[in-house]
């Protein structure tokens, strides 16, 4: 195991904890802070992955921003823990062996290597990963050219602008509709 | 190296949201269970983006660009909610029964 | 607009002038010329009734009142100026088609149409021999009638509306000859009828007129499924609608007097028999007259109701080959022309003398193209527009005068009754005497309508020796004649002399109509006149201008047929008999109508005998009544609406479904809890299924 490995198992486990805690407490603003702790763990695990700016993002945006108004609209609402939200056994079960069917399924993904996901594009045995992902390495080559941030902002404005633009059309019509839900009289 | 094992990390987190999402009835517990699934998505875009190109990489703003709207506009439904119910628990919210 | 030539390339002579050189824009104007004066006046004639819209009501108050004063001139302009100018198009397509180095028809791809798969419909304008002939007439004889009503709709509140219809009429009407498909020329065809529909009904606040021009409307619908039939038909045959695939390769497609081209042709003949009031569908003309006169000219005499022998000539080809079709054809024909003749010797309406004439003239025409001359058929056709449109453009300002008389001392006997005429010569010398001249010419006189009927009749002998059946047509075809001559006779006698039974305080306001009225007249006197001369026969000195001007369109269908003239003896007889069918005719009506007291229409006596039988018109419409109309209504109403329709579609269909759904409804409601969380359990479920589906696939 390399360094990296070892930490990334370490960060693995302290998600998975932070999410059962999450759904299992009994106190949704404990909950939040779980929640917290998981996206924490999550950002960790981007920058393992190359992906540092992604990470920063992930702390900023959601870390920060979202879950900070999570935890305003509880404490708002005053939703702390009176009374408990959590359903009955039979839902437990049902929901476990749901989510846990789920989760099986995908989790065979496990021992998925890149020569793998090379096949399943190609069609073709014969040819390994370094042949047939060239986009991953185009990846690379970007991030060492123009760093981790250029190497995402130059698809962002350029093949991917009006995706881009759209999106911003939504956030502005979310502002809109979160305005106009919360306010008393408009 | 880390592309399985970071995919069945994002299989476990996606299951554990579902589950949450079942077993609450606290409508922004919901919420927060729906962003764990989101983030779970996130993971495999992001461990699949180092051999698949820069696409998934853009794909994980897009995905947090919606799910900040979403938050704040479920929010803000949850807000009125509560100022009509008293409450966000989904035993009160049944307007769609049939 | 995409313009491109069809067929062989139509190149101009090089010497000819660069003016006269045929420029595709022509062709289409001619029909965007009558449809920009139906727009302009159809605008003009909504302008005129209410403020427009969108506007500050002040000034929208301004502009109706602009409208309304200056609207009168406008729509004479525009209205009659169109058709002048399409008249002038319709020449230089004349002349610039006598340049072309070919024979063959100039068609002119507008647009596509119906792209669907194989069936492929172009928006397309054919100008060959047989549409040109057409074009001048409708544009020609249009423009003078339009002229006419200037006059004679003057001091008529829908004015604007009047010259809308009319236009648009032309407009549909030059469709109809243009177009260079089954589905183009249906376009028009149904359009001539909707305008017909209009204008019958257009004094509609009178129900009898509406009901006349839902008659008209609806006799032509059986028609118009004939036409619709045989064009489904020639399509599962040939693959195309357009006339020149069909007529080149439906010849050869199907075996000459099959059943399927004599279905094909009967199918035409009926749609044909629909538009120019031929048996069984000629009910609807004689009410027709309930529209203005002038309408009745243009539309029910000289140019839609021809319509069905221009289709018959256009696809000669195929009633050629069709022996028994064109036999039929030429039978309903004469039987028709014979029938009509006899219910208009005891008419009194002078309108509906007219009509059944003009029904009776078009039976000659059918008699024509189903001998197989095409070229005398379409010649009387063109005779028949000349005479016909003088004798109702006369009957016009016979009426018109009348109107105007019995409005002056607040009459309301009726103006269109001849019983209330008489000795109108002397308040109307002019309408007296193109009136003479236009029966005469009818009547079969040496004037045009002479030599039209005269080739008809001789073909039809000529036809006999081949088969006997065309003698007893040309001996239906003389009778014809002879009561032709004799109801032309009654009409101008009882009409124009004898003593005046019009009341002796209306006498004197009666008066001959305005030059805008009678310069019209004029010209169709000398086109009566003189129209004999465009297919002269040998014996008189011609050259068989038409026949030869369209033997390219008739050469085909003729190598088939084989029309032949008596030569000889045997056609001075021909012509003899004729002559004195007409003169002992036009004496004997003279005479008898002259000699005998008329009395005038509110004293007279009940009608006895067989006069009473032809009065009431063979009581043909009670008949189609009994027989048709009233089991229908009683069919629709006993069976249809308290079967069908309410219990059937009501009952099981309505609230059936209504009744299943609601049921369904029930159930799937159970599974709506409310509850999120069911919901999204079943979600998961399902996209666990999903999941499932996709690993166990890959």
């Amino acid at each position: 195991m390399t360094v990296v490995q070892i930490v990334f198992y370490v960060f693995a486990v302290a998600a998975v904890i932070g999410a059962i805690m999450c759904i299992t407490q009994r106190n949704p603003i404990a909950s939040a802070f779980w929640l917290v702790s998981v996206l924490m763990s999550l950002a960790g695990v981007f920058v393992l992955l190359q992906a540092q700016f992604i990470g920063v993002m992930q702390v900023l945006v959601y870390a920060g921003a979202i879950m900070v108004l999570f935890l305003f609209v509880i404490m708002l609402l005053d939703l702390g823990g009176k009374t408990s939200d959590r359903r009955g056994a039979p839902s437990w079960v049902l929901a476990v062996v749901v989510g846990g069917a789920i989760t099986v399924s995908m989790a065979q993904l496990a021992d998925y290597t890149p020569d793998q996901l090379a096949h399943e594009i190609s069609g073709s045995t014969e040819l390994n990963a370094d042949v047939v992902l060239l986009e991953g390495q185009r990846l690379q080559e970007a991030i060492e050219a123009r760093g981790v941030v250029g190497a995402i902002a130059e698809p962002l404005f350029g093949f991917y602008l009006i995706p881009f633009q759209i999106t911003g059309l939504l956030l502005l019509t979310a502002v809109v509709g979160a305005v106009v839900l919360a306010k008393r009289r408009i | 190296m880390l592309l399985g094992p970071s995919l069945a990390l994002s299989a476990v987190l996606f299951g554990i949201g579902v589950i949450g999402v079942l077993v609450r009835r606290n409508a922004i517990v919901i919420f927060m269970c729906v962003e764990l699934m989101l983030n779970a998505v996130n993971l495999s875009f992001v461990a699949l983006s180092q051999y698949h190109g820069v696409g998934g990489r853009v794909m994980v703003f897009f995905v947090m660009t919606v799910a900040a709207a979403e938050a704040a506009v479920g929010l803000a439904i949850m807000i009125a909610v509560f100022r009509h119910l008293e409450s966000v628990d989904l035993k009160n919210i049944n307007l769609l029964h049939g | 607009m995409l313009l491109t030539l069809a067929g062989p390339a139509a190149q101009a002579l090089e010497a000819v002038p660069r003016w006269l050189v045929l420029h595709p824009h022509w062709v289409w104007l001619t029909v965007a010329l009558p449809l920009a004066g139906f727009l302009i006046n159809g605008k003009l004639a909504i302008a005129a009734s209410g403020p427009v819209p969108l506007l500050p009501p002040k000034l929208a108050q301004r502009i109706t009142e602009m409208v309304r004063r200056y609207q009168h001139g406008i729509v004479t302009v525009v209205g009659t100026g169109v058709l002048l100018a399409a008249f002038v198009v319709s020449l230089m397509l004349f002349l610039g088609f006598q340049f072309l180095d070919t024979q063959s028809a100039y068609v002119l791809r507008l647009w596509s149409w119906i792209p669907v798969g194989r069936f492929q419909v172009d928006m397309a304008l054919q100008v060959d021999q047989l549409s040109l002939v057409m074009l001048l007439v409708v544009t020609g004889v249009g423009s003078l009638i339009h002229l006419f009503s200037v006059g004679y709709m003057r001091e008529d509140p829908g004015y604007a509306r009047y010259f809308a219809y009319l236009n648009l009429f032309i407009a549909f009407m030059l469709v109809l000859v243009l177009g260079s498909s089954f589905l183009v020329m249906f376009i028009g065809w149904e359009g001539v009828g909707l305008c017909s529909y209009l204008l019958i009904g257009f004094w509609f606040e009178d129900k009898a007129n509406s009901d006349a021009g839902k008659k008209a409307f609806l006799v032509n619908r059986i028609g118009d499924v004939g036409f619709m039939i045989a064009m489904f038909m020639i399509w599962t045959t040939v693959g195309s609608l357009d006339f020149s695939t069909v007529l080149r390769e439906l010849p050869a497609a199907v075996p000459v007097g099959g059943a399927l081209i004599t279905a094909i042709t009967m199918f035409l003949f009926l749609g044909a028999t629909g538009k120019s009031a031929q048996i069984p569908l000629y009910v609807w003309l004689p009410d027709a007259m309930a529209g203005p006169t002038p309408v009745s000219a243009l539309i029910h005499a000289a140019t839609m109701v021809t319509a069905g022998v221009y289709l018959v000539a256009r696809t000669g080809v195929l009633f050629a080959m069709a022996p028994i079709s064109s036999t039929i054809v030429a039978g309903v024909g004469v039987v028709t022309a014979l029938f009509a003749a006899s219910m208009a010797l005891r008419q009194y309406d002078i309108k509906k003398v007219l009509a059944y004439s003009t029904i009776s003239q078009l039976g000659y025409m059918f008699l024509g193209v189903g001998t197989g001359a095409f070229a005398a058929g379409i010649f009387h056709l063109i005779t028949h527009a000349f005479f016909k449109a003088l004798l109702f453009l006369g009957a016009g300002s016979v009426i018109h005068a009348m109107h105007h008389a019995y409005h002056e001392v607040h009459s309301s006997e009726d103006a269109q009754d001849m019983r209330n005429m008489g000795g109108l010569r002397k308040a109307m010398p002019w309408t007296t005497v193109l009136m003479w001249i236009a029966a005469l010419a009818i009547a079969g006189m040496p004037l045009s309508g002479f030599f039209s009927k005269d080739e008809i009749l001789a073909y039809a002998f000529g036809r006999g020796h081949d088969n006997p059946v065309f003698y007893l047509y040309y001996v239906l075809g003389i009778v014809t004649a002879l009561m032709t001559a004799f109801y032309m006779a009654r009409l101008m006698a009882m009409t124009f002399h004898g003593k005046s039974r019009t009341g002796a305080d209306a006498e004197p306001y009666l008066h001959e109509a305005p030059w805008i009225m009678t310069g019209p007249l004029v010209v169709l006197g000398i086109l009566t006149v003189f129209g004999g001369m465009i297919n002269l026969p040998t014996w008189a000195g011609g050259h068989h201008w038409l026949q030869s001007w369209l033997l390219p369109i008739t050469a085909t269908a003729e190598m088939y047929l084989r029309p032949e003239l008596p030569h000889g003896t045997t056609e001075y007889v021909l012509i003899g008999l004729a002559l004195t069918a007409a003169l002992v005719g036009l004496v004997a009506g003279y005479r008898l109508t002259v000699g005998q007291t008329i009395v005038p229409a509110r004293d007279a006596p009940e009608e006895r005998g067989f006069w009473k039988v032809l009065y009431h018109k063979y009581y043909v419409d009670e008949l189609y009544d009994a027989v048709i109309v009233r089991p229908l209504i009683l069919f629709s109403q006993r069976f249809l609406w308290k079967g069908v329709d309410t219990r059937v579609v009501d009952g099981v269909f309505v609230n059936g479904s209504a009744g299943i759904s609601r049921f369904l409804g029930q159930i799937g409601s159970r599974f709506q809890t409310g509850q999120l969380g069911f919901y999204v359990l079943l979600f998961v479920l399902g996209a666990l299924w999903i999941l499932r589906a996709m690993v166990g696939g890959g």
